[in-house]
């Protein structure tokens, strides 16, 4: 095999699971060793520069990190005594957001500069407009933010109840953004693409979402109207408090996480018998498993394998709906479809029905010569690194983008926007885009003392405090999730296991004494003859079973072996470096940030 | 020194032996010797053979003398007995110990300081009684706790790191045990452990006196250009003569090797040793070609390794003794006591 090439900034950027994973690619394991020492502040900074909203991440984040969590890989049920978790990473990012000093951040946010005379809109008012926003606003550029909701957040404001995400929070996160300066708020439905254009702006970024909730269309759905509601509408009504009660007894159909706000909601505004009725199986439903897990917690059973066939009425008001049971049958290529089981079909009665089936794309205020194509499924035609749609001027971005996907994804399209933005306006080749910023350091402080908490401890996953049930079902505005205390997390924190803190292999210093592949105690270090990966990874001390992670590949050794390390298990506890004596090993703290429009120019 | 403990967390693939343990669970105290030295990876092997070959930790006991080759059983199956013995002295506890108990495994651990010099008349004695233990020497040539003087092993004419050439002939560790009686006698490399593994567990099975002279450099006083026990040094001369597969009593033998390539050594318990032949025709049941052999190798300055010599019919102390089977430890005083009736029995005989 070919030697590694460290010097490659993918390499050990992959090795850092949960950042690799992040779209926003935030550095995870630094800032948790931020809040480990209690420095609280500095690791919301860390977080705001690369993914904008913390506070509401840190409650709201559909946490792509955590599922590729090292400890998820290495953990020991026994020892721990529980299943293999990933470190509580989104519940830590809150706790920065919830113990900053607030006065210390305000101090450190930026402020625009003079204006530099070009101006860019931003269509919709959700995360990633916010985040092309403040990264062009700080560059001098005048914003322009349009939404038909009174007040800027988008989704985040509309969608997500206020007892998951507490309405300050937005208005702080939001306050940041707009208190850079040079960003305006035109409360404005945009009803044509043209219009906009016509108004001279220098760039137009569309960050509209996806908004219109799919409905449902069986026999009695037009009937009994008045008691079916698209799930993402009522969220909003419920919102901005436009509706403040439910029937008694609510069905809700759909298994994705806005199924879960809807039922859990219902649950608060006097739904005292709340289902959630789903047609695929309870595994194969797309809401995350804690959300899940959160519903069933306020006793909201969830059935499964359930398709609505029709809403059963008496003189425009609602009796229930009747659904066909089915089972899940697979092709020879693995695809599902849903059969009829041939049971008979259930009658589940009813007051009221919240529809949260989808939610779908639409653009009806583009005009079609706006110079924007559309593929098939109605979405824009775009450069997928640049966002940049077929009319060199507008950019696309979040939901609007590629269809429903999360607030990370928002954020992330919001940076590259802003880059292709800048880079655009600057006369730059949009399509070259920046590199990382990367720092890699030593992190040894004298013959055993390293910078970090190399001793990994074999807790199980912290549980977040939740506010008790009786209280949190009364009032729709309480915080269900208190969020960890200091102490627990600085005890959750300790679980992570610094990926960031490299193993760095020299074959020229080493004397191949085998003292790191005793001492490993994952068995990951082999000094070997070289060979093919496939067979490598067979003859190593422990096998390496993960295609996906990496073999680290050191060469230069005087008997012409190679040293192979298996990327997949390590613990990053830095015995391999503490036991070489010669310190051919050595741990050094990998730091890599994105490049965001201000430093667009940089080289890859 | 290193400061925090081993991780418990451990490999995905980890599996249990016939003992029930994994590998990990042969393991001791982290190592406090020097960062790199050999006799860590002398305590791996040793792990790994003890894994490998199902022992029940319990069953072994484990001596050692005074050096820093001693200090080395704190760090491997760490669930044994041990005893850190008087300087030198580790043979003759080892010899009672086995006396009193010989169900035991007994493990000797020695360095060339404790078994060459102060050690050497209870080492040779040890060897001359057949006590049925594995004696592994961890040897570097060097005095290490007392900064890098050369010990009764170095090499003539070696240098030390301060410069200085050893004027003294060196002790060849297996010529002697080989010459003393010892029934199994290897010698290998710390930074080989697919030789050394194979031999400690073929050595631990060995009914007899097994004697292994383990080359293990000294990172701190003896890796360097001149010595003849470093890293690069050894690397460079050494001769494997053989490598062995320990095959367990009841395994049935199904692959075919090659004519020639492969000698079987059938032993005392069953058990049985494969010699993969590397290069020379090398027969390690005749004691003179194996004396011959390695005098040849010390002539023209190679490290001969490998399985030197074997008796595959050991006797060890208890059978030129004819002791009971019974460990003596277990006798109760019936036993030892058999009463008037018998001692008048005894003395009536002899009248």
């Amino acid at each position: 095999m070919k030697p590694t090439d460290i010097k490659n900034p993918d390499y050990f950027h992959k090795v850092v699971d949960c950042q690799w994973a992040c779209p926003a690619h935030t550095p995870v394991p630094e800032y948790i060793r931020l809040i480990a020492h209690g420095h609280y502040s500095d690791a919301y900074m860390i977080n705001w520069k690369s993914n904008v909203f913390p506070g509401i991440l840190g409650r709201t984040c559909d946490r792509p990190c955590e599922p590729a969590c090292r400890r998820g890989r290495v953990e020991d049920e026994k020892l721990v005594k529980g299943k293999k978790e990933p470190v509580a990473i989104c519940r830590l990012k809150r706790v920065a957001a919830d113990y900053k000093d607030d006065d210390s951040i305000a101090a450190k946010m930026p402020k625009a500069p003079a204006k530099n005379g070009k101006r860019v809109a931003c269509i919709g008012g959700g995360p990633s407009s916010l985040t092309v926003a403040r990264d062009l606003a700080v560059l001098g550029y005048e914003i322009t933010i349009y939404d038909q909701d009174p007040k800027l957040g988008g989704f985040i404001r509309t969608q997500i109840p206020h007892f998951r995400l507490p309405e300050h929070v937005i208005d702080e996160e939001v306050g940041y953004i707009t208190g850079i300066g040079n960003v305006a708020f035109r409360h404005q439905k945009v009803e044509s693409m043209k219009a906009v254009l016509a108004e001279g702006y220098d760039a137009v970024f569309v960050g509209s979402g996806a908004p219109r909730g799919r409905d449902l269309d069986v026999p009695g759905r037009k009937e009994a109207a008045a008691n079916i509601h698209i799930g993402l509408d009522w969220l909003s009504s419920v919102s901005f408090g436009h509706i403040t009660k439910v029937g008694k007894r609510v069905i809700v159909l759909g298994g994705g996480n806005t199924a879960m706000d809807c039922c859990r909601t219902a649950r608060r505004l006097g739904g005292d018998d709340v289902k959630v009725i789903v047609r695929s199986g309870f595994d194969e439903m797309k809401a995350s498993p804690w959300e899940k897990e959160d519903a069933i917690g306020e006793d909201i059973p969830i059935l499964n394998m359930l398709v609505p066939k029709e809403v059963k009425h008496e003189a425009g008001t609602i009796k229930g709906v009747l659904f066909e049971k089915v089972v899940a049958k697979y092709d020879d290529k693995g695809r599902r479809s849903l059969v009829p089981s041939g049971e008979p079909d259930e009658f589940h009665e009813c007051d009221d029905v919240l529809v949260a089936i989808g939610q779908e794309n639409a653009f009806p205020w583009i005009e079609t010569d706006a110079g924007i194509e559309f593929d098939k499924w109605g979405l824009p035609k775009l450069n997928e690194a640049t966002l940049q749609s077929t009319n060199k001027k507008v950019f696309f971005g979040g939901d609007a983008a590629f269809g429903p996907k999360n607030i990370i994804w928002a954020a992330a399209h919001g940076h590259e926007a802003a880059i292709s933005i800048h880079k655009m306006l600057i006369g730059e080749n949009v399509e070259e885009r920046p590199g990382p910023g990367v720092t890699v350091l030593s992190q040894k402080m004298g013959i055993h003392e390293w910078s970090y908490d190399n001793a990994p401890t074999i807790d199980h996953r912290f549980k977040v405090p939740h506010r008790k049930k009786e209280e949190a079902l009364k009032d729709i505005m309480a915080e269900v999730e208190l969020g960890f205390d200091p102490k627990l997390a600085f005890e959750e924190a300790q679980r992570c296991l610094n990926c960031d803190v490299q193993t760095v292999f020299s074959g020229s210093l080493c004397i191949e004494c085998d003292a790191c592949v005793d001492i490993c105690p994952m068995d990951c270090i082999t000094f070997t003859p070289d060979g093919e990966e496939k067979e490598l990874r067979t003859r190593l001390t422990a096998p390496a079973m993960n295609p996906t992670q990496d073999l680290y590949i050191g060469a230069g050794l005087k008997t012409e072996r190679v040293m192979v390390k298996d990327e997949d298990v390590c613990l990053h506890c830095g015995l391999c470096a503490e036991r070489c004596p010669t310190g051919a090993w050595d741990m050094r703290k990998y730091y890599m940030e994105m490049t965001h429009a201000e430093h667009a120019c940089r080289k890859q | 020194m290193t400061y925090i403990a081993k991780p418990k967390l451990h490999h995905p693939s980890l599996v249990k032996n016939k003992a029930g343990y994994t590998r990990r669970d042969y393991e001791g105290a982290v190592s406090t010797l020097c960062a790199g030295c050999g006799h860590d990876s002398i305590s791996a092997a040793i792990i790994q053979a003890c894994y490998e070959i199902d022992i029940l930790p319990h069953q072994v006991a484990k001596l050692s003398g005074i050096g820093c080759s001693s200090k080395s059983p704190t760090y491997f199956v760490g669930a044994s007995h041990g005893f850190n013995t008087v300087h030198g002295r580790m043979p003759s506890v080892l010899t009672g110990a086995n006396l009193a108990n010989k169900d035991l495994m007994y493990m000797g651990v020695s360095g060339d300081g404790d078994s060459a010099s102060i050690g050497f008349g209870q080492f040779a004695h040890s060897m001359r009684r057949g006590v049925n233990m594995t004696y592994i020497v961890m040897n570097n040539g060097v005095y290490g706790l007392t900064k890098g003087q050369f010990s009764a092993t170095a090499d003539k004419g070696s240098i030390s790191k301060k410069g200085a050439a050893n004027s003294d002939e060196a002790i060849d560790m297996v010529s002697v045990a080989i010459m003393m009686g010892a029934t199994f006698v290897g010698r290998s490399f710390s930074g080989d452990k697919q030789q050394l593994v194979p031999l400690i567990k073929a050595a631990m099975m060995h009914k007899g006196a097994a004697f292994l002279d383990v080359i293990s450099p000294c990172v701190a006083f003896n890796n360097h250009a001149g010595s003849t026990k470093s890293y690069d040094y050894v690397r460079e001369h050494n001769e494997a003569l053989n490598r062995i597969d320990v095959i367990e009593g009841r395994e049935e033998i199904t692959t075919e090797y090659a004519p020639g390539t492969t000698t079987m050594v059938q032993q005392h318990d069953g058990s049985i040793l494969r010699l993969n032949k590397l290069g020379e025709d090398y027969d390690p049941s005749d004691k003179i070609a194996a004396m011959t052999r390695i005098q040849e190798g010390l002539r023209s300055g190679e490290v001969v390794t490998g399985l030197l010599y074997v008796d595959p019919t050991p006797k060890d102390l208890h059978h030129h003794l004819n002791t009971v089977d019974v460990p003596l430890n277990a006798l109760n005083t019936p036993d030892l006591c058999p009463g008037t009736a018998a001692l008048d029995r005894i003395n009536a005989s002899l009248r």
